[in-house]
């Protein structure tokens, strides 16, 4: 039994996709976080498929797919985080055509040059296969900026989460910090699309704080239980990836879907009406 | 609260000064015209019937809205600090009292830990504010008055030179406000500029060293006793209101004029009178 769990472990794929999983929660539940707080999921939701347009004309132009991807996901980024500070009436809508006709471009893109194969089941569902170095070294400087943001800006980043109007009048440049957590949110995306898949990385980042919210009401807690959770489901779920065969962004996001189960029946209406109080954010 | 606490002015340079402000949302026009100047140590209330622009005019004054023409300077260094709307708050947000009230130090630390210092200036303002025990709750697990006071306390903590309030008695009850009334009158006695809105004209605003009536444009300023009158009243609010005198504060009441014809056909006008707010509370328990 413990051989058998043992086995992956001897592949250097295996311990690579592993790493880069288990980097891949922890990242994903701390800017998770703060997406969820912003009410910003749909944004985090709508900037993967985006990405993902990107990918696919880096991969057919035989561009590096982060510089490539990199570059389309900063500029989507940007213009999202644009179309949301200026608050025009209707900027889900807004957000919705950039995310989706991006996206769109993306498929079509594929269709055309008659590209489908395996990347491009793998940036829609994530793969432990093709995750080299090179991903390993990416999602490891994503990691050490998202930490640094955090933690070199700890309150500025939090006053804006919480109240943008009165940071801006306390002295917070809100608008950088919205532009930063943007440049993250793009590079975590960026990072994590070939292990958790354009389609699912959004659960990666709403299911770890939603699980970590119901558990606590202290923000600096929220934000290291967070991580803690996503962490743990990456390595779990891409465990379970090898041993049942399945796609390891299915894998990680049911098991952080079980977590959540366990700790909504296991906190009962107390952390239900924490998870449900979540969503108002920004409100 | 009464106008032995009105300063004298110095001549020292204003911390806020409007000139001609005009601000806009979409196409129409919140703000027209503002001129308004707060200086040092004032303690001014901003009245006026809702969607005058009274939110307007404190976010133009701390810069967050930038009006499309005139000009509002601010004092070089000018500390500013907002105590928002209670209904704006996100009170399912996860921070606790601490961690709420140390978004008031943003600038200058690069830890996200507060320093020793820091703790020591979140508890003495929390200990001043009565809220010390509360430290670690929610700030959802809160009582309304307790919620008002982090609040306070987190614009403390930036030891600010201007305090700019929206509504902080809206939906408290007599013996709330009264605690916040003190509570701001005591920093104000500590050299504390304030400046508030509010639709208590007669609970907050007459208690006030100075008011400003606001519609759109500035209609009255200065001492309640001079801005209180009739015809000041109905200009901002489009109504025709009656002032009182009841122990030297001015009691401003609503005032409608109902015509209707009796049976024998000659007409007869009611007034209806209501108190705005509530002057002193004890009136009210006297009577029988």
């Amino acid at each position: 039994m413990i051989d058998e769990l043992l086995r992956p472990f001897e592949f250097e794929f295996f311990r690579n996709g592993l790493i880069v999983a288990t980097m891949a929660g922890a990242l994903c539940g701390l800017v998770g976080v703060y997406v969820v707080l912003k009410g910003m999921s749909y944004i985090g939701h709508g900037l993967s498929h985006a990405i993902f347009g990107g990918f696919a004309a880096s991969t057919l132009l035989g561009i590096n797919f982060l510089l490539g991807a990199g570059a389309w996901g900063v500029a989507s980024a940007l213009m999202i985080n644009g179309v949301t500070r200026r608050r025009v009436l209707g900027s889900d809508a807004a957000i919705g055509v950039i995310t989706t006709a991006s996206f769109a471009l993306g498929l079509a893109l594929f269709a055309f040059f008659d590209g489908e194969g395996a990347s491009f089941d793998a940036a829609l569902f994530g793969s432990i296969l093709g995750v080299g170095t090179q991903d390993v070294i990416a999602i490891a400087v994503v990691c050490v900026l998202a930490s640094a943001l955090v933690f070199l800006r700890y309150r500025a980043l939090l006053f804006t989460t919480f109240d943008p109007e009165v940071a801006e009048v306390s002295g917070v440049n809100t608008a950088r910090m919205d532009a930063l957590l943007m440049l993250v949110l793009a590079g975590s995306i960026l990072a994590t699309m070939k292990i958790l898949g354009v389609t699912l990385i959004a659960a990666a980042l709403v299911i770890p704080p939603a699980v970590a919210r119901m558990l606590t009401t202290s923000f600096s807690r929220m934000l290291w239980m967070s991580s803690a959770i996503g962490a743990g489901c990456g390595f779990v779920g891409m465990n379970l990836s090898y041993h049942l065969d399945v796609q390891s962004g299915p894998t990680i996001v049911l098991v952080a879907a079980t977590a959540f189960a366990l700790v909504f029946m296991a906190t009962g209406p107390l952390g239900r009406s924490r998870s449900a109080a979540i969503g108002k954010a920004g409100a | 609260m009464t106008e032995s606490t009105s300063k004298p002015a110095i001549a020292t340079e204003p911390l806020v000064t409007l000139r001609g402000v005009t601000c806009r949302y979409a196409s129409e026009d919140v703000l027209r015209d503002v001129d308004l100047t707060i200086g040092e140590g004032e303690f001014v209330g901003v009245v006026g019937p809702s969607g005058c622009g009274k939110t307007t005019l404190l976010r133009a004054i701390a810069g967050s809205m930038v009006p499309v023409s005139g000009s509002a300077t601010r004092r070089k260094g000018l500390r500013m600090a907002y105590v928002p709307q209670v209904e704006t708050i996100n009170w399912s947000f996860p921070v606790t009292v601490a961690q709420c009230v140390l978004m008031g130090r943003v600038v200058g630390r690069l830890l996200p830990w507060p320093s020793a210092a820091e703790r020591a200036a979140v508890s003495e303002i929390l200990a001043r504010l009565d809220i010390e025990d509360l430290r670690d709750r929610h700030i959802r697990e809160l009582s309304g008055g307790q919620q008002q006071r982090v609040f306070i306390a987190r614009a403390m903590l930036g030891e600010p030179d201007l305090l700019l309030m929206d509504e902080p008695t809206a939906g408290v009850d007599a013996r709330l406000r009264h605690e916040i009334l003190h509570l701001l009158d005591e920093l104000h006695g500590r050299g504390l500029a304030i400046l508030l809105t509010t639709h208590d004209l007669n609970g907050i605003a007459a208690h006030l060293p100075r008011m400003v009536c606001l519609n759109r444009s500035v209609i009255g300023a200065g001492r309640p006793v001079d801005v209180l009158v009739p015809d000041i009243l109905e200009r901002t609010y489009g109504a025709s209101m009656q002032v009182l005198e009841h122990g030297g504060m001015p009691v401003v009441v609503d005032h409608f004029e109902h015509r209707h014809a009796t049976a024998d056909g000659r007409e007869h006008t009611h007034v209806h009178g209501h108190a705005h707010g509530h002057t002193h509370d004890h009136a009210h328990r006297g009577a029988p």
